[in-house]
């Protein structure tokens, strides 16, 4: 056997980092290539996970303690794949690294951030709050490290940051690299992205400022996030009473994503022990086409339809109206009980669909995917693979266990050349 | 280890410096070497380190800076020779307390202090390394075997495979069609089982067995000896790890009494559906007559506490396939659907919206409230239909129970919704000289595992053996043997192929991590190993009992056996026993205790001064994450942490009480139904133990609530102080401990 080939690996959500870790520690070596400043993707962003309501965080911090002691894996930040050639046993890609304009020196000390002039909105909160231009992007970002939003920086003529630190950490002249990666497989994580929710406008998004998608819902719950953790309207900051979830909010529909995104419900289902949890007096309306909490979820939906301050009516939403004083009318035919409902409610949260981040990238030569971005597993270029929702709409478990699955067909490939 | 040398490092940046008296620090040190650095971090500092390690002999190293979850790559050395301690002077101490004060300098000074004896009662693992087998034996010849098989053969593993029936294939072989697998998942597809089959079979790396059951397995990863059965002859041989897929069994429609099943001829199930479907035409099992209507009963059994409580999962596309036989078999045919909810996620919406889109198709939201025969042998369906909001009686020649799937873990006569836990089994009533008291007796099942916790996989519920990990889905408490497949959950035919290289993976890595003597997840690389002084035991059979893990078996006396492959050094075992016989080289009661008295404890505050016994994985971020937020908290806490809480030891509450401490708090995972710890009881035991340490404390006539165990999940970094501050006053409540001073 020559020289073992080394699995690359696009995408460092939690399929990604599963695959590229089951990998290492059966004896492959693993890179992975993230674009954000971060490992651990859409996870990370979530208060809890259904249906055990334990904390993403609790399983990125074992991954990434698997990760900093096990040398086969090596991973990039703040990078993204610009072209792959080869085959099987023998891909070449081109990496691009991006800027972080911070180096190694970092300790994450936080100084430069108390210093730093300009803002920007923050993107991990879906824009709700604002972080300095240089930040941590979360956290339990990792690597620890800050890193600066080149939008925001005043550069050099500004240098506050520089002046700062002592480490000598910060380099406003860093410039884009690229590298070029050897790799027998590659498995494509790439996950996913909300739905844009302002393409439905009957729904009111972007339109009117007390309708939130389910991602804003779970920053607006987690206790790091804008409102540490308070579940409180935009508009004016009111504690929120009663809340609406609108399930397939673009999901099931032709004109926006045909197919179901397989999570929505139960993550609906979910948001709404957050908000019964920290306001006893709040109601909760689940607007539903059918209610899908397949398999042993099923136990989690009946702990839910157990609280009588939860109402699940099965139809699908017409239309959001504002009202006068802040509050949100939901419009919705009420299928089973018959004839119309106009539910008034201080929020109202659209269950947005999952989008395959994959969606109109430049490298569906090669890794090839069905019209609606998810890729393709027959008839796939040899020694290309998917883990996780690049795949198909999935949940963590799922898509940890295709990963982990992802992670042997990757390995095959290494070990038939 | 040859000598050991100690060399302290202290960095004096991140605030530390500032907030610190350092050189008061360096004197607690009483380092042969000890030295302080403005950027320990940088190359500069790495390498005045390396220098001490080449030119001084430094071979344990103490580096008191920040925490130990970061710069682990600047400060990594080789752990088989050398020991490292991270003394967390930043999050824990300078970033979460007023800089310069005697308290704050203090907290740095016995965290100092706690490093320091750590690193001097450690000593490098060595490790077991020994030649093992890395054979796979998969249980079960189903898709989900047949395809686990095939999977560890392509990635270069032997395979052994064993069925019990005499032919391979299992439920999928008995399948008409199956679900679509790709774009645009609309169309039927022809089952390709026998191509697997036939994949499998002429694969030289993979010896089958069928009609075979397993007798024994006895052993542990890498060294399991498995005892077969064929047609009456035996057959033992080795093997490295194993496969579980045993696969699923429909539920016993005939106890569905208000559906008709086995009083009507023409009402059968979803299975034999398949059978009837695969025969050419659909037509009445009462005479023949071809079918002209077709009624669907889903969740015929499931979603119902008084039968499955779960949904199967794959019903509702099962039962549109089935339409769409129907429909196939005599296009002017209907096919009716009445459901609760149409469950068809992700991508198979398209193959629903193709049934709907058929005009024989008829699917409506409803209630089967009753099924009679007519005299010609028809069948009349009664449905409240809730979309019409009416009650309509359906002519069907055939009704279809859509029924569930169960665990093939589930034995014959066990009912799912009515499982004793943890272990399938009996509770029997046993006679003792405490009284009689009830026992479970676990049932055996298909593995015959000669393990002392029972014979088979623990199960979470409903009998399936499944990993209660959302991120960890392989998750076992059998080192070594990875169920996937409709055994762990519902699934369909291609997740469960999917699912079937998942555990393959699995089950090559753990023989990969266990030939470098190496720990599986969640301790991934942990070369240690647990020590037991045997000559010592008495015989209690806390440790074999408590194990999370089913590692050890007794002998006859109750002598635990060892079987260290299966072990995953938690330390649940080194914290049970009473003894204190059970340690590992760098992880022992006598470096704990020996921390806590290394502690100086002040004679007299008004602020009680307390002892955190710490879960590493969770609650030691928590803290690391409070201090970078900088969250301020009482400076009269010495956190130590443990690798799990279940390592507490009740001897470490005693020795903390008699030096003086006043209270101890544990902070680690959720236990109960929806537990967190990823040594899946180590909370749990921790607070068994502490509903103990009542006797302790009688005996040094102390009160109880001295000492309070603490759920905390790693995202409630800031209920840090208040839960501190609250424990702190309830101890003020109670006054000093006595024994201070002492």
């Amino acid at each position: 056997m020559g020289e073992q080939k080394s699995i690359l690996i696009i995408g460092g959500g939690i399929s990604g980092i599963t695959t590229a870790v089951e990998a290492a520690e059966a004896g492959y070596d693993a890179t992975i290539v993230e674009k954000r400043p971060y490992l651990g993707g859409r996870v990370a962003q979530l208060f809890k996970y259904f249906p055990k309501l334990c904390p993403p965080y609790c399983g990125l911090e074992i991954n990434f303690r698997r990760i900093k002691q096990n040398p086969k894996i090596k991973f990039y930040t703040l990078s993204e794949v610009d072209s792959i050639s080869g085959a099987e046993g023998d891909f070449k890609a081109s990496i691009r690294v991006n800027p972080r304009y911070v180096n190694e020196k970092c300790t994450a000390c936080g100084k430069c951030a108390e210093v730093c002039p300009a803002e920007r909105p923050n993107d991990f909160n879906f824009g709700m709050d604002t972080t300095k231009a240089i930040y941590r992007p979360h956290d339990m970002a990792f690597p620890a490290r800050f890193v600066i939003d080149e939008q925001a920086c005043k550069g050099s003529a500004c240098g506050e940051c520089v002046k700062v630190c002592k480490y000598g950490a910060i380099d406003l002249d860093m410039k884009p690299a690229t590298v070029e990666l050897n790799a027998g497989s590659i498995v494509t994580a790439t996950g996913w992205n909300p739905y844009d929710a302002t393409r439905m406008e009957n729904l009111g998004f972007g339109r009117i400022k007390n309708v939130i998608t389910n991602m804003m819902m779970e920053r607006l719950s987690a206790p790091n996030g804008p409102t540490k953790g308070k579940i409180q309207r935009p508009s004016d900051g009111k504690d929120v009473q009663s809340i609406a979830f609108v399930q397939c909010a673009g999901s099931r529909d032709e004109n926006h994503l045909p197919y179901c995104s397989a999570i929505c419900c139960m993550a609906s289902m979910k948001q709404a022990t957050y908000i019964r949890e920290k306001n006893p007096e709040s109601k909760v309306y689940i607007f539903y086409i059918d209610l899908r909490a397949p398999g042993k979820y099923e136990d989690f939906l009946r702990k839910v339809q157990s609280d009588e301050n939860v109402e699940m009516i099965k139809g699908k939403v017409a239309k959001i109206e504002e009202d006068g004083d802040g509050g949100v009318v939901v419009t919705a035919e009420d299928i089973v009980g018959g004839g119309k409902i106009h539910q008034k409610v201080d929020m109202v949260v659209l269950a947005a669909g999952m989008e395959s981040a994959l969606k109109g990238n430049g490298l569906s030569s090669i890794i090839k995917t069905e019209d609606s971005g998810f890729v393709i597993s027959e008839g796939q270029t040899a020694g290309i693979y998917a883990a996780g929702v690049a795949g198909r709409p999935n949940d963590v478990t799922n898509s940890v266990q295709g990963a982990t699955g992802a992670a042997l067909k990757s390995i095959q490939s290494l070990v038939r050349r | 280890m040859s000598e050991s040398k100690l060399g302290v490092y202290i960095c004096t940046d991140c605030g530390i410096g500032e907030s610190l008296n350092i050189e008061e620090l360096q004197k607690v040190a009483k380092a042969p070497i000890c030295r302080t650095h403005p950027f320990l971090c940088s190359q500069e500092g790495a390498q005045m380190i390396r220098d001490d390690i080449n030119n001084e002999g430094v071979n344990k190293i103490v580096i008191a800076a920040c925490s130990q979850r970061v710069n682990y790559d600047v400060f990594d050395y080789d752990p088989l020779k050398y020991v490292t301690e991270r003394v967390n002077l930043r999050e824990h101490v300078v970033w979460s307390h007023p800089p310069n004060t005697d308290e704050t300098q203090a907290m740095a000074e016995d965290y100092l202090r706690l490093g320091i004896t750590r690193a001097n009662k450690s000593e490098p693992p060595e490790p077991k390394i020994t030649d093992l087998n890395r054979t796979i034996l998969v249980v079960g010849g189903g898709v989900t075997g047949l395809t686990a098989a095939i999977e560890a053969a392509k990635a270069g593993s032997e395979v052994v495979l064993v069925e019990k029936e005499a032919e391979l294939g299992g439920w999928t072989r008995k399948m008409y069609k199956v679900l679509p697998k790709k774009a645009p998942f609309t169309d039927l597809e022809k089952p390709d089982i026998d191509s697997r089959i036939a994949e499998a079979e002429g694969n030289d790396k993979i010896k089958i067995y069928k009609s075979t059951t397993i007798k024994k397995i006895a052993g542990e990863p890498g060294m399991y000896e498995v005892t077969v059965e064929t047609n009456g002859s035996e057959e033992t041989f080795t093997i490295g790890a194993i496969i579980y897929a045993i696969g699923w069994k429909p539920y016993d429609a005939s106890k569905l009494d208000n559906l008709g099943y086995g009083k009507y001829k023409n009402v059968i199930t979803n299975v034999e559906m398949e059978e009837l479907a695969s025969k050419g035409n659909i037509s009445r099992p009462s005479d023949g007559k071809p079918a002209q209507n077709v009624v669907f009963v889903q969740c015929a059994g499931q979603r119902d506490e008084a039968h499955v409580p779960y949904c199967s999962a794959v019903c509702c596309n099962v039962s549109l396939k089935q339409a769409m036989y129907v429909r196939e078999s005599n296009p002017d045919a209907g096919a009716y659907i009445i459901y609760k909810d149409m469950r068809t996620p992700g991508l198979y919406e398209n193959f629903y919206k193709a049934a709907q889109d058929d005009e024989g198709i008829f699917l409506a939201k409803g209630e089967i409230l009753g099924i009679e025969e007519a005299a010609d042998g028809s069948l009349l369906v009664e449905v409240n239909n809730l979309l019409l909001d009416k009650k309509v009686t359906i002519k069907a020649d055939i009704v279809v129970l859509a029924t569930g799937m169960l665990t093939n873990m589930l034995p014959d006569d066990y009912e799912v919704n009515n499982l004793t836990p943890e272990y399938i089994g009996t509770i029997a009533k046993k006679e003792t000289s405490d009284g009689i008291i009830e026992e479970l007796e676990p049932v055996p099942i298909s593995l015959n595992l000669a393990y002392r916790q029972g014979p088979e996989m623990p199960h979470l519920k409903y009998g399936f053996p499944d990993s209660h990990f959302i991120c960890f889905p392989y998750e076992t408490r059998r080192t070594g043997i990875y169920a996937a497949g409709a055994v762990r959950h519902p699934m369909d035919a291609l997740q469960a192929s999917a699912d079937a290289a998942g555990a393959a993976l699995k089950a090559i890595q753990c023989l990969e991590l266990t030939s470098q003597g190496k720990a599986v997840h969640p301790r991934a690389g942990d070369q240690t190993f647990p020590e037991f002084r045997l000559e010592s035991c008495t015989q209690c059979r806390r440790c074999t009992v408590e194990c999370p893990f089913g590692v050890l078996d007794e002998d006859e006396k109750g002598t635990p056996q060892e079987h260290p492959y299966r072990c995953r050094r938690c330390g649940t075992c080194m914290g049970a026993c009473p003894q204190r016989i059970i340690n590992f080289k760098n992880y022992s009661i006598d470096m704990i205790s020996s921390m806590i008295k290394s502690v100086e404890v002040p004679d007299e505050d008004e602020e009680p001064f307390i002892l955190g016994l710490i879960c590493e994985n969770d609650a030691y971020p928590a803290l690391d994450l409070a201090g970078q937020n900088r969250i301020q908290y009482s400076p009269n806490f010495r956190f130590i942490s443990l690798r799990c809480l279940g390592g507490t030891n009740l001897v470490w509450i005693a020795d903390a009480l008699s030096k003086g401490i006043d209270g101890i708090i544990l902070i680690g995972c959720k236990f109960g139904d929806d537990y967190q710890c990823h040594f899946v009881k180590g909370s749990q035991m921790a607070n068994e133990r502490l509903g103990k340490v009542q006797e302790t404390l009688d005996r040094l006539m102390l009160e109880a609530d001295r000492v309070q165990q603490v759920q905390l999940a790693i995202n409630e970094w800031d209920k840090l102080p208040q839960i501190l501050d609250e424990f702190s006053e309830a101890l003020k409540e109670l006054g000093p401990n006595p024994y201070k001073g002492f």
